[in-house]
C-alpha cells in the first residue's frame, strides 16, 4: 500500500515522563515508524509497556523525551494546539461523568476547534455532527443522556466525537476494553470501515490480540525489554516476532493459523482417523484434554485410537455418539 | 429540553426576581401602605418621612445588594463546580472566603488590641476598611491558588490545597480571636453571620457597579467551561489551553466572592445550591443555559432569603447564613429527588 499518504512520521522517538530536575523515565525506547492514511494500526503490548504513553506523546499530551514526530510533515511541536484539535482526534480510555448532557451536545463540543468565541454551531456544523452520528449509527440516540449509555454505546459516541472534530488523525486508547465480543467486533469493523472509506489514519491501543491480527493493516509491537517493533500482522508473524512478544508458559503461537493457542501440552497420542467438521472438533476436544490426535502412520507409539465416522465414534472398538461419551471413555 | 422550555423557565427566573423585589420593598417590620411604597420610589415624598428613608435607604439597598450577590456567588459556583468538576465545590472551597474573613479579622481583632480603637465604633471609615481588608485577604488567597494551579496537574491536589489553605486561615483568626478585645470579637463574629443589610449608603452603588461589571465577564468564559467538562485530555485535545483556562475560571470565580463577601460577610449555601439547583430544572450541562440560569436563580433565591430574614418578628436579627440554608438546603433536595425520580 505504498500509494497511501504517509500523516505521521515518527523518528528515532523517545518516550517516558520528565520527573524533578529534568530527570527522564524513559518508557518506550527509540522507535522509527510511520501511520499511513486510510490504513488501520493496532498498538499491541502488555501491561505497562507504555502503550498509553506513547499515544499520549504522539497525541501531544506528552513531550517526547528524544526523537521527532513529524505530521503532515511538520513538527508536531510547531503546531498551536488549536491547528493540532484539526489535525488529531482522541478517544480515551477515561470515563467521562457527564450529568446532563445529550448525545448531539457531546458529538457537537467535537465541533470546537471551529466554532467561534461562543461556541455555537452553525447549521453546517450541525450537518456534520448529523454525518458524524449516521457514520458510526448512532442517530437513534441523539437525545439520550450520555450517562444512560452502555460501555459500547459511549465508545461510539467518542468515536464520533472524534469524527466531528473532522481530523485526518484518530487515536484510540484501547477502544474495545471492557466490551463484550460482539461489541469489540462491531468497534474494530467500523474503524477499519472509517479508514477506508474517510482515509482516516486509525491508530488504536488494544489488548485484543486476535481481534487486530484479523484486522489491523499494520502493528505495532511495544515492550519493555524487548523494544518496539512494526510491520503488518502476517510479518510479524513470520519473523517470529508475534510469539517474542505474546509467548509464554502455556501459550503459543501458532504461525499456520496465524493465532494464539492455549498450549496444554499433550502427554498421551491417540491416532484419529476421520475428515471434515467432526473430525476437527474431535482433535479440539482431545487436545483440551492432553490428548495428541496423530495420523495413521504413527500407529506403534500410540496410546489407543479413535476413529470418527458419520454417525459415531469409535475409540478402541466402542462405539459412541457425543464427544462427551468419547471423552469420557478415554480418561 | 427544548428551546421553548428553556425560554419559558428562563422567563419565569426573570419574573421571580421582579417579583421578589416588589414583596422585599412592600414587606418588612414597618407596615407602609403599597401605594406609598410606589410613590416613594417614583420620587415622590410620601405621606411619612421616615416611611421614605425606611424605603430608600434600607430597603432598595438590601434588595439590590440581595440580587447581585446571589447572582455573584451562583456563578463562582457554577464555574467553580465546573473547573473542578465536583459537584461540592462552591465559593468557600477554595480558601477565597476563609481568605476574606482573614482580612476582616487582622484589622477588626487587632484594631483594638494595637490601635487602641475598635473599629466596630469607627462607623462609616470603619466599614470601608473592613470591605478592603476582606478584598485585600481573598485576593491574597486567590493569587497563591491561581499560582499553583499553575504548577500542579491534578484538580483534586488544587481543591484540597484550597482547603487546606481555609483551615489555615482559620486557625490564624483563632490564633487573632484570642488575642483580642471581647468588644471587637463581637464584631467580627457578626460580620461572619453575613448580611445583605450591611452595606450602605454610597457603599451599594460602589458594589453594584462592580458587580455589574464583573458578572458578564463570566460569559466570555461559556465555550471554556464547555469544553472543561469534558476532562483536561479531551479538552486539551480540542484547542483548549487547560492552564490558562483553568487560571482564568478561578480567577473570575475569585474575584466574584472576594468582592461579595468583602461588602455582604461570608454568605455559605448559595454558591453551592444554585447551579444544582439550575441543573435540575434545566436537565442541561450547557453554559450557555446555566450561566444565565444560575445569576437569575441566585438573585431570586437571595430576595428569598433577604425577604425572609427580615419578616415581622424576627426583626432583620435572622442572620442571612441561617436563612439561605434553612430555605435553600430542602429546595435542593426536592429537586434533586425529583430528578432522580424522573431518572428511573
Amino acid at each position: 500500500m505504498s500509494d497511501l499518504k504517509e500523516t505521521i512520521r515518527v523518528e528515532r522517538l523517545t518516550t517516558g515522563y520528565r520527573g524533578r530536575k529534568g530527570v527522564a523515565t524513559v518508557v518506550t525506547g527509540e522507535l522509527t515508524a510511520s501511520l499511513h492514511g486510510g490504513e488501520l494500526t493496532c498498538l499491541l503490548g502488555p501491561n505497562g509497556a507504555g502503550k498509553s504513553t506513547l499515544l499520549r506523546t504522539l497525541s501531544g499530551f506528552l513531550p517526547p523525551i528524544g526523537g521527532e514526530i513529524y505530521i503532515e510533515g511538520n513538527k508536531l511541536g510547531n503546531y498551536t494546539s488549536a491547528r493540532l484539535a484539526r489535525l488529531i482526534g482522541v478517544v480515551l480510555t477515561e470515563r467521562l461523568h457527564l450529568n446532563n448532557m445529550t448525545v448531539a451536545e457531546l458529538v457537537g463540543l467535537g465541533r470546537s476547534p471551529y466554532t467561534g468565541f461562543w461556541g455555537r454551531l452553525t447549521t453546517e456544523d450541525e450537518e456534520i455532527v448529523e454525518r458524524s452520528m449516521e457514520l458510526v449509527r448512532i442517530t437513534g440516540m441523539r437525545q439520550r443522556m450520555v450517562s444512560t449509555l452502555s460501555d459500547g454505546e459511549r465508545q461510539k459516541v467518542m468515536i464520533a466525537k472524534a469524527l466531528a472534530q473532522e481530523t485526518p488523525v484518530i487515536f484510540l486508547d484501547e477502544p474495545t476494553a471492557f466490551l463484550d465480543y460482539p461489541s469489540k467486533v462491531e468497534i474494530m469493523q467500523l474503524l477499519l470501515d472509517l479508514a477506508r472509506r474517510e482515509g482516516k489514519t486509525v491508530f488504536l491501543s488494544t489488548h485484543d490480540l486476535e481481534l487486530s491480527l484479523q484486522i489491523a493493516d499494520r502493528i505495532w509491537l511495544v515492550d519493555k525489554e524487548k523494544g518496539v517493533v512494526t510491520g503488518t500482522p502476517e510479518d510479524l508473524s513470520l519473523s517470529g516476532d508475534m510469539g517474542r512478544f505474546f509467548e509464554r508458559d502455556g501459550v503459543v503461537f501458532d504461525l499456520s493459523a496465524g493465532m494464539f493457542r492455549i498450549d496444554s501440552r499433550p502427554g498421551r497420542q491417540i491416532v484419529l482417523t476421520g475428515r471434515g467438521v467432526r473430525h476437527a472438533m474431535a482433535a479440539k476436544a482431545l487436545a483440551r484434554c492432553g490428548v495428541r490426535a496423530v495420523g495413521q502412520e504413527l500407529s506403534d507409539t500410540v496410546d489407543g485410537r479413535v476413529d470418527v465416522t458419520d454417525d459415531a465414534f469409535i475409540y478402541n472398538g466402542h462405539s459412541v455418539h457425543s464427544i462427551e461419551e468419547l471423552l469420557t471413555l478415554i480418561k | 429540553m427544548s428551546r421553548r422550555a428553556t425560554t419559558f423557565f428562563m422567563t419565569a427566573l426573570g419574573g421571580s426576581i421582579l417579583l421578589f423585589l416588589v414583596l422585599n420593598l412592600l414587606l418588612g417590620s414597618v407596615m407602609i401602605p403599597a401605594s406609598d411604597v410606589v410613590e416613594i420610589l417614583l420620587g415622590g415624598d410620601g405621606d411619612n418621612h421616615i416611611w421614605r428613608t425606611i424605603v430608600l435607604k434600607s430597603r432598595l439597598p438590601q434588595a439590590l445588594t440581595a440580587i447581585v450577590a446571589g447572582a455573584g456567588l451562583s456563578v463562582s459556583g457554577l464555574l467553580m463546580q465546573t473547573v473542578f468538576r465536583n459537584p461540592l465545590a462552591g465559593p468557600s472551597v477554595l480558601g477565597i472566603s476563609s481568605g476574606a474573613s482573614l482580612g476582616v479579622a487582622f484589622v477588626v481583632l487587632l484594631s483594638g488590641s494595637i490601635g487602641g480603637v475598635a473599629l466596630s465604633r469607627l462607623g462609616m471609615m470603619g466599614e470601608v476598611t473592613v470591605t478592603l481588608a476582606a478584598i485585600v485577604g481573598s485576593m491574597l488567597v486567590m493569587s497563591l491558588i491561581a499560582y499553583v494551579a499553575q504548577k500542579v496537574r491534578g484538580n483534586v491536589t488544587l481543591l484540597i490545597m484550597g482547603v487546606m489553605i481555609g483551615y489555615i486561615a482559620n486557625a490564624v483568626i483563632g490564633v487573632l480571636k484570642f488575642f483580642s478585645a471581647e468588644e471587637d470579637i463581637r464584631a467580627y463574629v457578626i460580620w461572619g453571620l453575613g448580611s445583605f443589610a450591611r452595606v450602605s449608603g454610597g457603599q451599594t452603588t460602589v458594589f453594584i457597579v462592580i458587580m455589574l461589571c464583573l458578572l458578564p465577564l463570566s460569559f466570555l468564559l461559556v465555550k471554556t467551561l464547555n469544553l472543561l467538562l469534558l476532562g483536561d485530555s479531551y479538552a486539551s485535545n480540542l484547542g483548549l489551553d487547560i492552564r490558562r483556562a483553568r487560571l482564568t475560571v478561578i480567577s473570575c470565580a475569585g474575584v466574584l466572592v472576594a468582592v461579595v463577601t468583602a461588602y455582604c460577610g461570608p454568605i455559605v449555601f448559595l454558591g453551592l445550591a444554585v447551579p444544582h439547583l439550575c441543573r435540575g430544572i434545566f436537565r442541561t450541562s450547557n453554559h450557555a443555559v446555566l450561566l444565565p440560569a444560575s445569576l437569575l436563580a441566585g438573585a431570586s433565591l437571595a430576595l428569598v432569603c433577604s425577604l425572609i430574614a427580615r419578616l415581622p418578628g424576627f426583626e432583620g436579627a435572622l442572620p442571612v447564613n441561617s436563612v439561605t440554608a434553612l430555605v435553600g438546603a430542602p429546595v435542593v433536595m426536592w429537586v434533586l429527588f425529583n430528578k432522580r425520580k424522573a431518572a428511573i
